[in-house]
């Protein structure tokens, strides 16, 4: 999907220039403890950083969700980190790049993120999309808490659909082991979402 | 967890920002590294007999402001990679400034001594524990400088751990000329800057893992 975005930037980059001054002003108000703009803030950042992701990762359109998530945790946790008089954008930017390439990095256990992404500051804030979708993320942190051994079956065949063989082969366990794991790991997940270990 | 119920989540914990925080910790980690240098000097070097002299020989200011420009130049560095979306710019010219100045001094002085003397200048009596001192000297600071940067949010992780085992580094060498008893510009130019170069570069090599967050 390569859209023309010649002559979209002028457009864009007053769109961004705009969205700059009022995501600013929410978020100075809310480093000043007020409750309200923080809350639209991180709304609004939130809806510009899912259609900035969206486009970018159409290759993992479940996973955008909690890519944003991560960014905004990010983002909350470093605010003592912004100088009012920076612009918002490169602030806000450099976190969610920095926060995207940890994700994919630890998605593909390898650095595949190499496109050259400082072009792309001022669309970060051109467009917002405000429709969030459920996250996976309470599945992967449960699920990653299990060793291996039955992480992986699970993984393959429960949530990617692969056959007992197929995990298998992709996992280097027996075909034994793949159905053992898969049985003690979900007895073990259900054991974690009781909250009796 | 939906979206929207982080952000509200995440507003829930949104105490006014305390504005006095970074510069707390940066002052904190400076004093550990400068303290801490110290003691270990004094536990396991000692201070130059002549040190009094020195302090009346403009060489020894000299000397001492090659590290501490550094040090200043790699926290000016830091000051700015610790924060997300700020260029460093010129900042890089104030470690830089004082290392070409001791090269080209060290060049200088050693084209006009003879040239049966130039090896001595360079090795002086203690090159070979040099580099190694200061790397000891400099690990209070090495581990007080990244659990400052720990709390801000640097996203250049390898070049910001450079700069932090760069800036433990210098306050290291600083604290080590109060022992060292070389006076050569040729020797600060090569172990000086070696021992400063130790942390910077195990600093590189450690961020990804000791920064990342």
């Amino acid at each position: 999907m390569v859209r023309p975005r010649v002559h979209k930037n002028a457009a864009q980059s007053t769109q961004a220039q705009e969205t700059e001054r009022q995501l600013k002003a929410l978020f100075l108000a809310g480093l000043d403890g007020d409750t309200q703009c923080y809350h639209a803030f991180l709304q609004a950042l939130g809806g510009n950083l899912r259609a900035f992701l969206r486009r970018r990762l159409s290759n993992i359109p479940d996973e955008i969700e909690d890519i944003v998530q991560e960014i905004l945790i990010a983002v909350h946790n470093a605010r003592h980190t912004y100088l009012p008089d920076e612009p918002l954008t490169a602030w806000t930017y450099a976190i969610a790049r920095y926060k995207m390439a940890d994700y994919l990095r630890g998605r593909y256990r390898y650095e595949a993120w190499n496109e050259p992404l400082d072009s792309q500051r001022q669309e970060l804030f051109a467009e917002s999309d405000q429709e969030a979708a459920q996250a996976r993320r309470d599945v992967d942190k449960l699920l990653s808490q299990l060793p291996d051994r039955y992480r992986l079956p699970i993984l393959h065949v429960k949530l990617k659909g692969l056959s007992v063989a197929e995990t298998a082969q992709v996992t280097g366990l027996s075909e034994s082991a793949v159905k053992v794991g898969i049985h003690r790991g979900l007895k073990a997940l259900a054991a974690k979402i009781r909250g009796t270990t | 967890m939906k979206t929207d119920d982080l952000v509200a989540l995440l507003t829930n914990h949104a105490e006014p920002a305390d504005h006095t925080l970074v510069s707390r910790r940066y002052w904190r980690a400076m004093l550990i590294s400068a303290v801490g240098a110290v003691l270990l000097l004094l536990t396991g070097y000692g201070v130059r007999p002549d040190l009094p002299v020195m302090l009346g020989t403009p060489l020894f200011w000299a000397k001492l402001s090659f590290p501490a420009l550094v040090a200043l130049g790699a926290f000016l560095v830091i000051a700015r990679l610790a924060r997300p979306g700020l260029p460093v710019g010129r900042r890089w010219t104030v470690i830089a400034l004082p290392v070409v100045v001791v090269g080209a001094a060290a060049m200088l002085t050693l084209g006009l001594a003879p040239a049966s003397e130039r090896l001595a200048m360079v090795l002086g009596i203690s090159w070979y524990t040099c580099p190694f001192s200061i790397a000891y000297l400099a690990i209070p600071g090495f581990i007080a400088h990244f659990w400052a940067i720990r709390g801000m949010a640097p996203t250049r992780l390898r070049i910001a751990g450079a700069a932090a085992g760069l800036l433990s580094g210098a306050v290291a060498t600083l604290i080590y000329c109060l022992h060292c008893p070389e006076m050569e510009v040729a020797f600060w130019a090569i172990w000086y800057v070696a021992g400063m170069l130790i942390p910077a570069v195990l600093g590189a090599m450690l961020a990804p893992r000791l920064l990342r967050w």
